[in-house]
């Protein structure tokens, strides 16, 4: 699957690749990490609010870093 | 701990119980360390040591508190559902709203420009989309919380007002200017947006949880930048010469509201760092006025916040958005200095 990190590169941004990183290894997930910083990009997407995170081309999360449930949800993890 | 969450009821007035208990201890508790270290507590270094370890912890604990409600009323307002209120209204009215909105949004500088051009794109006017822009950073909790602790509620009730105020009436301001066409080209050429925002179906538990998470992340952040403030605003009381101080940032020096905004919309710091200095200053004889407006510049236009600005206005936008803000400012801490 393909996820895309959106975020201008500040420290939330990192966060959240690093933590989408270490969670699809840990669930044995193959993933194209794809980060977009070009504000038009971000805007293109209908994201407003930093980092957010995009799944196969849908927004699955906007503003500040998510959850470990949350991510671990989206690589079929248990959820709650 | 999540145990006790899944409970919010029980959990919220006993953890409010418990802060308060910590609250009226904090000071005999302080004065208690400081009899057993072997200082003479009579000694300046014995005092200055009581005013540390008193107004440290105070300091954190208010700030713990404050983050905490912030967090929780955060979880109610998302930037999607500010957009949907603020989209399609005039001007007027609604820079208020859209001021008051900002503190209440959970906002970060680094989304400066996707949620400018999120507004823009939903149709919510320029004027609007700054009066939520200047707002936003200048009315936050971390510097309400440090005003509440050092100078007390009037103070920080104070600000709050006057920061509205500034931020409506810039707002406003750069709205009647009609600076449309100096937003870059492909920001005006963007297709329209619609602004729905769906329900976000949070718990109570979910958003005491937000509360505790931004906790961790504030005040874990900015604490080191408090214990740094205080430690040099305890420097200042000892040592900074008075009567210096006074005659060049007291009210009656003319210069001191206009030197103070100078001074202070270049310099970067967060609001953590500068109130217990500014505090410090302000004991010595600086006047209130001049020391709210150097605040304000500080927090409200810094450098970093304008070269992000920049992807998406104009120069001369930018040129104009800092003169109405630092205008707006100069006014705010002159007509104060000249009431009080």
């Amino acid at each position: 699957m393909e996820v895309k990190v959106l975020g201008s590169g500040c420290a939330n941004c990192r966060n959240t690749v690093a933590l989408v990183e270490s969670v699809a290894a840990e669930r044995g997930v193959a993933i194209r990490l794809v980060k977009v910083e070009d504000m038009r990009d971000i805007a293109a997407l209908g994201v407003m609010s930093t980092p957010g995170v995009v799944i196969d081309g849908r927004v699955v999360h906007a503003g500040g870093v998510p959850s470990r449930q949350k991510v671990l949800a989206w690589f079929g993890g248990p959820e709650g | 701990m999540d145990a006790a969450i899944r409970h919010p009821r029980l959990f919220v007035p006993a953890a409010a119980l418990a802060w308060l208990a910590l609250y009226a201890l904090l000071e005999s508790a302080s004065e208690a360390l400081v009899a057993a270290l072997p200082v003479d507590r009579a000694s300046r270094l014995g005092s200055a040591l009581q005013f540390f370890l008193y107004d440290a912890p105070k300091v954190l604990l208010l700030l713990t508190g404050v983050v905490f409600a912030m967090g929780i009323v955060n979880s109610y307002f998302t930037p999607e559902r500010t957009r949907a209120l603020l989209a399609g209204r005039s001007e007027g009215a609604s820079n208020v709203l859209a001021a008051c909105l900002g503190i209440v949004t959970p906002f970060c500088s680094c989304s400066a420009v996707p949620l400018f051009i999120g507004f823009v794109q939903a149709g919510v006017p320029l004027g609007v989309t700054f009066s939520f822009l200047i707002a936003a950073p200048m009315v936050n909790e971390v510097a309400l919380a440090l005003l509440l602790a050092l100078f007390g509620w009037k103070v920080a009730l104070l600000y709050l007002g006057l920061g509205l105020a500034v931020a409506v009436a810039a707002g406003w301001t750069i709205g009647r200017l009609g600076m449309e066409r100096h937003l870059e080209d492909w920001v005006r050429d963007l297709p329209r947006a619609s602004a729905g925002a769906c329900p976000d179906g949070m718990t109570p538990a979910d958003r005491v949880r937000a509360g505790l998470a931004s906790v961790r992340e504030i005040v874990g952040r900015v604490w080191p930048y408090v214990v740094a403030g205080i430690a040099v605003g305890a420097g200042i009381h000892g040592y900074a010469p008075e009567a210096f101080l006074a005659g060049v940032l007291g009210k009656d020096a003319w210069w001191s509201v206009p030197l103070a905004v100078v001074v202070g919309v270049p310099l970067y710091a967060n609001a953590a760092g500068i109130i217990p200095v500014v505090e410090a200053l302000l004991a010595k004889g600086a006047a209130l006025g001049t020391v709210l407006a150097f605040m304000m510049s500080v927090i409200a236009l810094s450098l970093p916040e304008l070269v992000i600005l920049r992807k998406v206005l104009k120069p001369r936008l930018i040129a104009t958005f800092v003169a109405v803000v630092a205008s707006g400012i100069l006014l705010v801490g002159s007509v104060f200095n000249a009431l009080l």
